[in-house]
């Protein structure tokens, strides 16, 4: 194979975007055909409605939980992604800003609210996730920046502390809570992908593409972002415009992905990083192929976390975090990179 | 008579309520090498971002090519003056062509590749800086020199006409430091306006044309080096005696630093008088 050009072209962006494309679909497939119930595929796809167990497990259960996996994963991974270059921090992560927490917390009081006024929780769940996102951003943001010009590390630290703090809130709620109520908070906290519906399914892939593409279309500026305020003004880039906009973008793609399957970590600070390793470092691929591999990252995690032990299921978070630091300490110890 | 490249007008700025640069009034004209000297603390890197339009005067007027730099759009101005800041932290691992490409972002729009016109200007920028051998190399693995370098190149490859400079030597070695002022100088007489913020007194002697010495944010002089390096107004503004002397090989001035024990004997010989 030829050196690659040290720069990102055309032909690299596609070859590297359909080989990611690619895998994501064998894993959609793949994914489908695993669990703790053996299917045969040319069963499933022969007639039989209702009756067909083969082709309701396949259709109703498993192909939209896959496709979950992989519309979550990808918000996931491209809100980390951007988070990492707006606070030019590789730790940077929607659950250390407490992106997540403040979602998760929305969440909850729209469980606890949902189940006490009757109005259904699938509605209010997520209204709820992405209040408690993008509150918890801008009083975030607020925290972190002086003078119109963001500090890093006080941002950081200012998200671990939200963090915390809207950790405790849980707890405190799910303390007071009945006991049904506790259960089902409890549940929808540790992060599940099961049971989803298509119309759940699609409605979560709207927020992704609209958000991936805004994202994408500047791209440009995320790279001279990284950089730092005053290279990125001076080439040209409106800074506090553009950083407003791509943080609300982010905590909406949280918002989204913590409304329908909890508190799943370790995505959006592994992602990015596996994807800089191979791909280098140029936002404008980095972008879009984090969100294929986080979307096949949370597909196989999820496929493991319901199919390893049997019918037992173990939450998809536990295996997240389990494969993914080892996997990420692997990556970090390994020299060179940058090759695909 | 063409405009200046660069004009301020009375201008004061600060970052919280003292101001940092005090009503500072001066033009660069266009193919001029000017330097900013002065201590530290003395408002110089302020006059140079707000020379770049990254800060906003809070009083008074800075115009480029004769027009108030809030008239242009952001673009606009980094398409017409390059930036080269005093140290750059990388985090990611992008390549020194990414980096140098990263140039054109103000000629480019939203999503998109490089045109071959883009790449042909980071070419050349590279070539000119002697970068272009580390291409592939990521920039975050490059010595002091080398990234000092490929910056220069990326404030070439976004084709201005004024090329502001803070400190741009100030972790180099003392040939890279002349190399680089030199291909500055060669971009001069090539019609390029520079100014730089320079620490060294003896490389500002040297390649500057005017040199503007900053104390406490205000202008204390401008003038040639002659008429700026002075034991006198170097010992005042910079609250420590040095030694100027003309060097017969170079025809500039150089400055040297003296101990305490030199500045006792000096002040023991003149008593009171000037050395000038």
């Amino acid at each position: 194979m030829p050196r690659r050009e040290p720069h990102l072209t055309r032909e690299r962006f596609v070859r590297v975007l359909l080989v990611l494309a690619a895998l994501l679909v064998v894993a959609v497939l793949g994914s489908a055909l695993i669990g703790s119930e053996h299917i045969d595929l040319l069963r499933a796809l022969s007639p039989g409605g209702e009756q067909n167990v083969d082709a309701v497990i396949l259709f109703r259960i498993r192909l939209p939980r896959a496709l979950m996996a992989v519309v979550v994963g990808g918000a996931l991974a491209a809100a980390g992604t951007v988070l990492q270059a707006l606070l030019r921090n590789p730790l940077a992560e929607p659950h250390l800003l407490g992106v997540s927490g403040g979602a998760a917390f929305g969440g909850v009081v729209a469980l606890i609210l949902g189940g006490a006024s009757g109005v259904l929780p699938a509605f209010l769940v997520p209204v709820g996730s992405f209040a408690g996102a993008l509150a918890t951003m801008v009083i975030v943001y607020r925290l972190g920046t002086v003078h119109g010009r963001l500090q890093p590390y006080t941002f950081l630290l200012a998200g671990v502390v939200c963090n915390a703090f809207t950790g405790a809130l849980i707890m405190a709620l799910n303390a007071v809570a009945d006991f049904f109520q506790a259960h089902g908070i409890l549940f929808w906290l540790m992060g599940s992908l099961q049971a989803q519906s298509y119309w759940l399914v699609a409605a979560s892939a709207v927020y992704l593409v609209v958000g991936v593409v805004w994202l994408l279309r500047h791209t440009r500026e995320l790279n001279v972002l990284s950089l730092g305020e005053e290279s990125a003004a001076q080439l040209g880039v409106h800074v506090a415009r553009t950083r407003r906009v791509a943080f609300a973008v982010s905590s909406l793609l949280v918002g989204a992905a913590v409304s329908v399957s909890g508190m799943i970590g370790f995505v959006g600070l592994i992602v990015p990083h596996v994807a800089r390793l191979l791909i280098g470092a140029d936002y404008r691929l980095l972008l879009p192929a984090s969100v294929l591999l986080g979307g096949i990252f949370l597909l196989l995690a999820d496929t493991v976390a319901r199919s390893a032990f049997g019918a037992t299921e173990i939450p998809v978070g536990v295996v997240t975090a389990l494969c993914g630091g080892p996997f990420f300490i692997y990556l970090l110890r390994r020299a060179g990179g940058a090759d695909l | 008579m063409s405009e200046p490249a660069i004009a301020l007008t009375d201008v004061t700025f600060g970052y919280a309520d003292e101001p940092v640069v005090r009503g500072v009034s001066f033009t660069v004209g266009r193919g001029e090498f000017v330097g900013i000297i002065g201590p530290n603390g003395s408002g110089k890197s302020t006059l140079l971002r707000l020379m770049s339009g990254y800060l906003r005067a809070w009083r008074g007027q800075v115009a480029v090519d004769g027009q108030p730099i809030e008239r242009y759009e952001r673009r606009e101005l980094g398409q017409r003056i390059g930036v080269v800041p005093q140290e750059t932290s990388v985090v990611f691992p992008f390549s020194v062509a990414e980096m140098v490409l990263f140039g054109r972002t103000p000629h480019l729009g939203g999503f998109g590749f490089e045109r071959d016109s883009d790449l042909a200007a980071a070419r050349c920028a590279m070539q000119r800086t002697d970068t272009a051998h580390l291409a592939r190399r990521v920039i975050t693995e490059l010595s002091g020199g080398e990234r000092q370098r490929v910056i220069l190149a990326r404030a070439l490859a976004q084709e201005p006409a004024i090329l502001l400079l803070d400190e741009p030597a100030a972790f180099l070695d003392i040939r890279h430091e002349v190399e680089m002022y030199d291909l500055l100088r060669d971009l001069q007489r090539e019609g390029m306006t520079v100014v730089s913020v320079l620490h060294d007194l003896n490389i500002a002697a040297l390649y500057c044309d005017r040199l503007l010495l900053l104390s406490e944010g205000a202008l204390a002089r401008a003038g040639t080096a002659s008429e700026v390096i002075t034991y006198r107004t170097l010992t005042e503004v910079y609250g420590t005696e040095v030694y100027v002397a003309m060097n017969d090989i170079t025809g500039c001035l150089n400055v040297l630093p003296l101990s305490r024990e030199h500045r006792e004997q000096l002040r023991e010989r003149f008593k009171g008088r000037s050395p000038d």
